[in-house]
């Protein structure tokens, strides 16, 4: 009974438990759509719904999960433009720029990243989705403004938007199942 | 989509509630019933609208290395370097972007060294440069797409 009892950990990055590893795996694939969608995962783990739903809390407090919840494809809702947008910023400002900028709804992903200088003198990376060209210019534009103050021009000039043409590979990531 | 459609995926891209029950509380708030809430997302999972229904996994704290790569790729060899890339298990997504440093791919490993190896990899295969820009802080992942 022991083992397979979930306990809630203090440390934010503690390692997955087994018994975390075997949640992931049975629900990476996604969640299913029934009026408890938790029960068969209790049974399959040998825990009570309780046991669970606190297993769950707990990983999204650890930022393990996200968040629970439906995924549209971009596609399929008419979001068909996107946009990287790449920033040259200030170093001492860049983690309250990036925080400012992450929290714009259009803006799906949004990292410090290094530079790679002389050819690449970006540190900030946005991802921009939008429904045509002018609506991700004008999300651009609104970055921009917010930037203003902080942006580095010097030798490397403007900041750019590198707008996908084409996607070459998309695979999911997946944990993979151990193999003992 | 109706109206109710709408109104469920709108609600259920920002996650629903831990509970026994999810379905029945966003029907609560929505005010439909639970059912409705049930049949309405799994038809546009059926139909493609959804591409995923559940937990969404930070990759990173699943363990493993991440990291994100460009290289400048001339026109008329992009399709062989394209293979190249893409036979390697590790590299998850590749875009052609337009920029000088035109194929961007995320590699995806068990650990730092096997990144390292794979990128040289790539150099010594395609003998062009792999710029290598690992993230550093994240500040935001997610996005609502409100229909």
């Amino acid at each position: 009974m022991l083992d397979s009892t979930y306990q809630s950990r203090e440390r934010k990055k503690a390692p997955l438990t087994a018994i975390e590893r075997e949640f992931i795996l049975l629900t990476q694939q996604g969640l299913p759509i029934v009026s408890r969608p938790y029960d068969h995962l209790a049974e399959k783990l040998k825990l009570s719904v309780a046991e669970i739903l606190a297993m769950s809390e707990d990983l999204l407090e650890r930022g393990v999960i996200r968040r629970i919840a439906a995924v549209p494809n971009h596609y399929r809702a008419g979001y068909t433009f996107n946009g990287m947008t790449v920033w040259d910023v200030q170093d001492d400002v860049v983690k309250e720029y990036g925080a400012l900028i992450g929290r714009l709804p259009f803006v799906s992903h949004c990292y410090r990243r290094p530079r790679c200088l002389p050819e690449w003198n970006y540190n900030l990376f946005a991802m921009i989705h939008g429904k045509n060209e002018q609506q991700i210019s004008e999300y651009r534009t609104q970055i921009k403004q917010l930037l203003k103050d902080v942006l580095q021009t010097g030798q490397h000039k403007s900041n750019d938007m590198l707008t996908s043409s084409k996607i070459l590979k998309k695979t999911g990531l997946r944990l993979q199942k151990k193999k003992d | 989509m109706d109206a109710l459609d709408k109104k469920i995926l709108n609600r259920t891209q920002r996650g629903i509630p831990v509970s026994e029950q999810p379905f029945a509380d966003i029907a609560n708030e929505l005010d439909c019933t639970e059912e409705q809430v049930i049949n309405k997302l799994q038809h546009m999972l059926d139909d493609g609208l959804l591409s995923r229904f559940g937990p969404m996994y930070d990759a990173a704290s699943l363990g493993g290395a991440f990291t994100l790569s460009a290289m400048q790729v001339p026109e008329e060899r992009f399709d062989e370097v394209t293979e190249i890339v893409n036979a390697f298990s590790q590299v998850a997504h590749n875009y052609k972007r337009q920029h000088r440093l035109n194929m961007w791919f995320v590699v995806a490993c068990e650990s730092q060294d096997e990144i390292q190896a794979v990128l040289q990899n790539i150099e010594q295969q395609s003998s062009l440069r792999v710029y290598d820009f690992p993230k550093e802080e994240e500040f935001y992942v997610g996005l609502y797409l409100p229909v």
